[in-house]
């Protein structure tokens, strides 16, 4: 006879002490120091003993085989334990130094970069594009996968000036954030919301959308007795947020959407402040499947960074240093009228300076 | 079969050195028709330059409002595989620390109602399930919390709360990260999961200034730890980095954006009363230095993304805070802020969006912080002051 279980709720998630490693338990709260034993391997040391850790890749869009196949690892090689870390790095935390170098050979036969600590290029955070969104402009796995092929020996080494952030985000929603990464790709659409008239007056709630306009573009109006809404297209900027509350307003356009690259933000406190990213390319097209304009720019921003740039700075920091003017002429990026910001803040970022380098 | 797919575009994506999703999705094609449709719509959008899903669709599991984003392919007839495609969004543990005995449990429970696709992890930090139908949401949701899982948020709700490793693994951590992270959310349980606020609400909990969990840039609360005291100083391992010729004049001191250390061959002085702990000096060398003593958390309000008003980075609210269980302190003004932004805050309105259209002397005054200059990058310049205390004159003829 089925027997009724009983249903529960609100039990939030199971408490992660029964998921730390003994070593974890052990030393929790007295760590002394760390050390990088090579690009990808970490030591952490307590009274308790040392704690190694391997850090590699993985594709984030992950198949529960691939999952399975980190946790064959972890029962191989550490215990059973792993994590993961906030750039979607997989983590095998590792009482037995001896593991490491075997742990590493295995992911290595798998294809998986072992990798992304200190001055790297880490894992790209990024958002879910074409394989899950209503709103983007482009995709984020493959935009991700083609810039990352590239990039591999930046994950793999620790050979930049200091770490680099890559983030990717498919829309202005920017589920990903990427407005405090080193670099930044982003899509973008560059045409005004598509207005369904037959479905927007049942499916759209009129005062919400026209409110949900930054630049008050949206008015009220009336078709064939129907209520529905117009669009004033000289003042769209075509940010998306009236196609989230009303999705009668589509801005998906295969002939226009793409990507945008920016550069030089920077979410840590570490000698400067958090900065947000800029712009340094508004427009490169889609290209599936390998985005070789939008992967080139990319590699050309950070290897001209990497030239350039002193041991310790980060890119918005190197920038800051040398200039805008100069991160133009040597990354050979064309500045244009939309570099110039004309939305709420514009003004705080005109220069009042006269500390001109010629 | 999975070589019956027909993806040319996809299949240049199993190239190269990068982990490929595309191979990866491809290995449980063969058992889920969910992958086999999703890569044939994916190689459409790909064909097309476009997505192919349609605009949300309100689904979820019994007494929730939040944990569940539905999705229904715009195209059901030609990927009928991928007609529904509805993320659970499964809370993490703090600080993503699991057993592959407690993972391969959800990727049993996956494969028998779900896709077999995850992301490990969804940008707020939960465990993502990618991809079911509206009928298995429930058996999901109840075979999930018999093994001791809950979901997380989504929609106007609190979010997720996520955290760094903190002390689990790392010296620097100020606090108790993943104390303080389990804490949030059982504590908010009904927030998390029954959307009734504005808009979202975002934790995310780091251990110090580096903010491994980007928390000043992605959270409606950034709680960062700090220290207020001086910063430990092991003159032994100091001599260590000194004898292996590490240059501590040209990458610690000249660096130090505060220019308060002095240091040479021989000795390293910190003026710590100048120190703005950005954490420079004790990432180059962390054997030799360490936060100090007297440890706890700055609160930030307002990061977010550039919907609707334009991006923010986190401001601070409340320099330094002791942060120890009850948490007391901080319960009393996280529910301070909600109670204000819920009754003055717009629709779709962020706190940070909130605290820059009343003003942030309204908005203090509304949670009951007294304004301090840790606040502000400076005061005012300009003079279109609200005075509120002035003299009236005395009417003549009158005694004082």
């Amino acid at each position: 006879m089925a027997t009724e279980v009983e249903r529960k709720t609100d039990i939030g998630p199971p408490h992660y002490e029964q998921f730390l490693h003994p070593l974890m338990k052990a030393n929790y709260g007295n760590w002394k120091y760390h050390e990088t034993l090579k690009p990808g391997v970490l030591a952490h040391t307590g009274e308790a003993g040392t704690l190694y850790t391997v850090r590699c890749a993985s594709p984030r869009l992950a198949s529960t085989n691939f999952i399975r196949q980190m946790t064959a690892l972890a029962d191989k090689y550490s215990d059973g334990y792993l994590r993961f870390t906030s750039r979607n790095n997989i983590e095998f935390l590792l009482a037995d130094k001896e593991n490491i170098d075997p742990l590493i050979d295995e992911l290595n036969q798998m294809n998986i970069p072992v990798g992304g600590t200190n001055n790297a290029v880490s894992n790209v955070v990024h958002t879910q594009g074409w394989v899950h969104c209503h709103s983007s402009a482009t995709d984020a796995s493959g935009l991700v996968k083609a810039v990352m092929d590239e990039l591999t020996d930046y994950f793999t080494s620790e050979k930049l000036p200091a770490r680099v952030r890559v983030a990717v985000a498919c829309c202005l929603n920017m589920c990903g954030a990427v407005h405090a990464s080193d670099v930044a790709i982003l899509g973008v659409h560059r045409t005004p919301p598509r207005i369904d008239n037959e479905t927007l007056p049942n499916l759209c709630e009129i005062p919400t959308t026209v409110a949900s306009c930054p630049n008050n573009a949206i008015k009220p109006t009336s078709i064939e007795g129907k209520t529905t809404v117009t669009v004033d297209e000289d003042k769209c900027m075509y940010c998306g947020n009236c196609y989230t509350v009303c999705p009668a307003m589509p801005l998906a356009d295969p002939l226009n959407d793409g990507v945008s690259i920016w550069v030089g933000g920077k979410i840590s406190n570490a000698r400067s402040e958090p900065k947000f990213t800029k712009l340094a390319i508004p427009y490169l097209p889609n290209n599936p499947p390998r985005w070789p304009e939008a992967v080139s720019a990319v590699k050309n921003i950070i290897e001209v960074y990497a030239e350039n740039a002193k041991p310790f700075e980060r890119m918005g920091e190197w920038i800051e240093r040398i200039g805008w003017p100069k991160f133009f002429d040597l990354t050979g990026i064309e500045f244009s009228k939309y570099h110039l910001d004309d939305f709420r803040y514009a003004g705080t970022t005109y220069r009042r300076s006269l500390h001109n380098r010629y | 079969m999975a070589d019956d797919l027909k993806i040319p575009l996809l299949e240049e994506l199993e190239k190269g050195p990068w982990p490929s999703f595309v191979s990866d999705i491809k290995s449980v094609a063969d058992k889920s028709e969910m992958a086999r449709d999703l890569l044939r719509q994916l190689e459409k959008s790909y064909e097309d330059k476009r997505g192919y899903w349609k605009h949300g669709g309100l689904v979820g599991v019994l007494g929730y409002g939040g944990g569940v984003i539905g999705r229904y392919s715009a195209l059901p007839e030609e990927f009928p595989g991928v007609s529904h495609f509805h993320t659970m969004r499964v809370n993490q543990p703090s600080g993503w620390v699991y057993t592959s005995k407690a993972l391969n449990e959800i990727m049993d429970l996956w494969d028998e109602h779900g896709s077999g696709l995850t992301n490990m992890h969804g940008s707020t930090g939960d465990l993502v399930l990618l991809g079911t139908r509206t009928e298995e949401l429930e058996p999901m949701f109840q075979a999930l919390t018999q093994k001791g899982w809950d979901l997380g948020g989504s929609g106007s709700d609190m979010r997720t709360p996520s955290c760094c490793i903190g002390p689990a693994r790392c010296e620097w951590a100020c606090y108790d990260t993943l104390d303080l992270c389990y804490n949030l959310t059982q504590e908010y349980q009904d927030e998390l999961h029954r959307p009734m606020f504005n808009y979202k609400f975002k934790f995310k909990l780091a251990g110090c200034p580096n903010d491994c969990v980007a928390s000043q840039a992605r959270s409606d609360m950034a709680i960062v730890g700090v220290w207020k005291d001086e910063i430990q100083i092991d003159k032994d391992a100091y001599a260590e980095y000194i004898k292996d010729g590490f240059n501590v004049k040209e990458y610690v001191v000249d660096m130090c954006p505060t220019g308060c250390i002095t240091a040479d061959e021989n000795d390293i002085e910190i003026d710590d009363s100048n120190c703005v702990k950005c954490m420079h000096c004790i990432a180059r060398m962390p054997k030799a230095l360490a936060p100090g003593k007297e440890r706890g958390a700055a609160l930030c309000l307002g990061a977010k993304a550039p919907i609707v008003e334009g991006a923010l980075i986190a401001q601070v609210i409340v320099p330094f805070m002791k942060l120890e269980p009850p948490y007391e302190e901080l319960h009393d003004l996280i529910e301070r802020i909600w109670e204000f932004w819920d009754e003055h805050g717009k629709a779709r309105e962020r706190i940070g969006e909130f605290i820059e259209r009343v003003s942030l002397a309204t908005f203090l005054e509304g949670i009951g912080l007294e304004p301090l200059p840790q606040m502000v990058k400076q005061p005012r310049d300009n003079p279109y002051v609200f005075y509120e205390e002035y003299y009236a004159e005395e009417d003549e003829g009158e005694d004082a």
